[in-house]
């Protein structure tokens, strides 16, 4: 699935990438694989149908860059709109002592209630946001009013038992009584934040939910964030929206994001609830928990690389004259090694190789297998610094002799100087097959 | 979000193709004609938010468009027969004893109740029912299902957190057969389906039952919760691979999710739903009817 989506994205890239600007029909036309993309991600449908909306607005009134393909605007305007979305403005709220990661903890004790659906993994986030906490000097206190599923409480104990936080069970068979014993605990030891593990309950389930509005206007808590699971559908919209209606949520954790899912939930819960997605949950250890990265969630449910960034990097290290120059070789096939030298040292400029490569998703003009080492590079560059500036211009001059001397110029072996001659033979006659006017699909084979 | 309830768009949208039907040919037959393209736009969108995916959408939607209709009114009627049309039949238990069920599932998903309410369902079918609490990884798993049992009145099979689950079936095997029970229910730990070693336990764990008893597990019955999106195909999918899969229970349905992505299980793997859970007491779970399910998911939230 994860191959699938890449895939998508790329033909999208491909097909629009021999076009000369972004007109109204290829924008149309890849908004619509777009479109497709993000409800295979599980991004709510009428979530989708804003963001296309808004995503065609500002790409009409984007200027022509003329260092970027129609194709790589289009993909950044989506790019930063789904940053937008997910939050990437969101700036944590600063005050010194009282704020931690966006987690709002005013109160002495302060109250961070988990609340959401049955199975999301409330109880499980509480003990590692317990384990999170300590690690930034607080004490927290784990407890929970889940008196609704069998051994719900039991679970919470034995798990804070193994990771050694301090937790309690308190007496009370009332929801909002046992709410307020556990308070009385934190206040009395010294424990804060007391971390609330509230029972699972659906959306419309109107008693429970009512128990859980009594709950907090009797506790007030200063984060009441909602547990959902990121492999949640279409229906996070309806879920998320419910809790938010009736207790305001201030934040929301999302987990079981070490499984394939694309996490499109996530787009859809912070659209409609407008609430910060503060935390993710990626394993089953409880270290597995970090602060959320809007920036990989957008890769991830366009199932992508680090586009953005690495269209960035070409934006700041590959000047215009010079691909422009580039591009009029290639249409007229005039493209030599010297050429090659060239992309090879603006390559380097841009970073590892092995970097590039990462921030590439699965392979965009990238033969597969390829090995990608740094060295190699180095090693093709020294071999082609090794031959005069009449063997770069007409390889086919160089014969037995010539490659010898190369290859004791530059160090390495003949069977090297062989290859390079041989894909660089295979790489014209690739080129041949280019249409006049088209892009040099990717970064040069080597 | 704003979103008018769908029974009363589409009766709007039907009720504007019906007037533009009678209006055009004014005679006293209705000729067959096309469906309205803004009506299936619109019943594309109610499929994609019930989560039945794009390719199953649109799959059925394309359907609809190479047929003609006297009369919009029959659109919706056809569009429903052919998803039941798509839903395989569940499976028969043919009276072999003792009947090994194996639940497997990714994390929350509802095993471990609906390992009780289906123990609940077959006791009160005058089956001899055996639990088997093979979840001994998470904290808890084998209390919360010893609860059930003792409120169930059902014997149930554990040992402490972290033993071996393949013994623990082997020993509900064993206690079965010398017990004369006709049902083994196995709970097994949640796993998310990208964990390679987990996956790799639960072979062994149905190696293990096959080795104890030929033909076990006789169903293996994937749990998946119905707000699950396009990921539960890849967990049919990749549990499928790991122990071939009989059947699929659909919890949480008492909510608003629809659980449309059987659907493309359907398509590809042919996996019928057994059961549905709607609730959280033991009572709380129905047979599979398709029917029903393609009516449910075209009721207005």
């Amino acid at each position: 699935m994860l191959d699938g989506l890449s895939e998508k994205f790329q033909r999208i890239v491909k097909k629009i990438r021999g076009e000369g600007t972004l007109t109204d029909a290829n924008m149309e036309e890849a908004l619509g694989e777009v479109r497709q993309a993000l409800l295979e991600g599980d991004v709510n449908v009428d979530v989708v149908k804003q963001f296309i909306e808004r995503v065609r607005e500002r790409a009409r009134g984007q200027e022509v860059m003329l260092s970027l393909s129609p194709a790589q605007q289009l993909i950044k305007v989506i790019h930063l709109e789904l940053m937008r979305l997910l939050g990437g403005a969101d700036a944590a709220p600063s005050i010194p002592g009282r704020v931690r990661d966006g987690l709002n903890l005013k109160d002495f004790p302060s109250v961070i209630f988990l609340v959401g659906l049955q199975g999301s993994g409330k109880t499980t986030t509480a003990s590692k946001l317990a384990l999170y906490l300590e690690k930034r000097g607080l004490t927290p206190l784990l407890a929970s009013t889940d008196l609704q599923r069998p051994a719900a409480r039991e679970q919470l104990r034995i798990l804070a038992q193994q990771h050694k936080h301090p937790y309690f069970e308190g007496t009370s068979s009332s929801v909002v009584e046992l709410g307020r014993e556990c308070l009385n605990q934190a206040r009395l030891k010294g424990f804060n934040p007391l971390i609330l593990d509230t029972a699972g309950r659906l959306h419309v389930d109107e008693a429970l939910m009512d128990e859980l509005v009594a709950l907090r206007d009797s506790l007030r808590p200063s984060e009441v964030l909602y547990v959902a699971d990121s492999m949640t559908g279409q229906d996070a919209v309806r879920s998320s929206q419910a809790f938010n209606a009736r207790l305001n949520l201030t934040g929301i954790i999302l987990t079981k994001l070490d499984g394939d899912s694309r996490g499109g939930a996530a787009l859809s819960i912070r659209e409609v609830t407008g609430k910060p997605i503060r935390f993710a949950g990626t394993g089953e250890k409880p270290g597995d928990f970090e602060v959320f990265q809007p920036d990989r969630m957008t890769s991830r449910i366009l199932g992508m690389g680090d586009i953005l960034g690495l269209i960035e990097k070409a934006e700041e290290t590959v000047s215009i004259k010079e691909s422009l120059k580039l591009q009029e070789k290639l249409r007229k096939n005039r493209f030599t090694l010297e050429d090659m030298l060239g992309q090879i040292r603006q390559i380097k400029k841009m970073g590892s190789f092995a970097d590039l490569m990462k921030m590439l998703p699965g392979g965009l003009g990238v033969p597969a297998g390829m090995d990608l080492d740094d060295r190699q590079l180095l090693h093709t560059e020294a071999i082609i610094q090794s031959m005069t500036v009449l063997e770069r211009e007409n390889p086919d001059i160089i014969d037995g002799n010539r490659r010898k001397r190369i290859a004791s110029g530059c160090g390495r072996p003949v069977q090297e100087i062989n290859q390079l001659l041989r894909s660089f033979a295979e790489m014209r006659k690739m080129m041949k097959r280019f249409r006049p006017g088209k892009r040099l699909a990717g970064l040069p084979r080597i | 979000m704003d979103n008018p309830g769908f029974l009363t768009r589409l009766k709007v949208g039907l009720g504007r193709s019906r007037e533009r039907l009678t209006s055009s040919v004014g005679g006293l037959f209705s000729p067959l004609r096309a469906v309205d393209p803004a009506m299936l736009d619109e019943l594309e969108e109610r499929l994609l938010a019930a989560d039945l995916g794009v390719a199953a959408s649109r799959k059925l939607v394309d359907e609809l468009k190479k047929r003609k209709f006297a009369s919009s009114d029959e659109v919706l009627p056809a569009l429903k027969a052919g998803m039941v049309d798509m839903l395989p039949p569940p499976q028969h238990h043919d009276g072999v004893k003792p009947w090994v069920t194996l639940f497997v599932g990714v994390n929350g998903s509802g095993k471990t109740t609906t390992v009780a309410k289906v123990g609940r369902l077959l006791k009160s079918a005058g089956h001899g029912v055996i639990l088997v609490a093979a979840d001994t990884f998470r904290a808890a798993a084998g209390e919360q299902l010893e609860i059930w049992a003792e409120r169930l009145d059902l014997p149930v099979i554990r040992q402490r957190t972290g033993s071996d689950p393949a013994a623990l079936v082997f020993d509900g095997i064993r206690a079965a057969r010398a017990q004369g029970v006709d049902d083994v229910l196995v709970d097994t730990a949640g796993r998310l389906q990208t964990k390679k070693h987990l996956m790799a336990e639960l072979e062994k764990v149905r190696r293990v039952a096959a080795r104890e008893l030929p033909g076990a597990p006789h169903s293996t019955l994937i749990v998946l919760d119905a707000t699950v999106g396009q990921n539960g195909l890849v967990q049919c999918r990749e549990f499928h691979q790991a122990v071939p899969l009989t059947g699929i229970v659909l919890t949480k349905m008492e909510g608003t999710a629809k659980g449309g992505i059987v659907f493309s299980i359907a398509e590809e793997l042919r996996l019928p739903v057994e059961y549905i859970g709607v609730g959280e007491k033991g009572e709380d779970l129905l047979p599979f009817s398709p029917a029903a399910f393609v009516e449910a998911l075209f009721e207005n939230d």
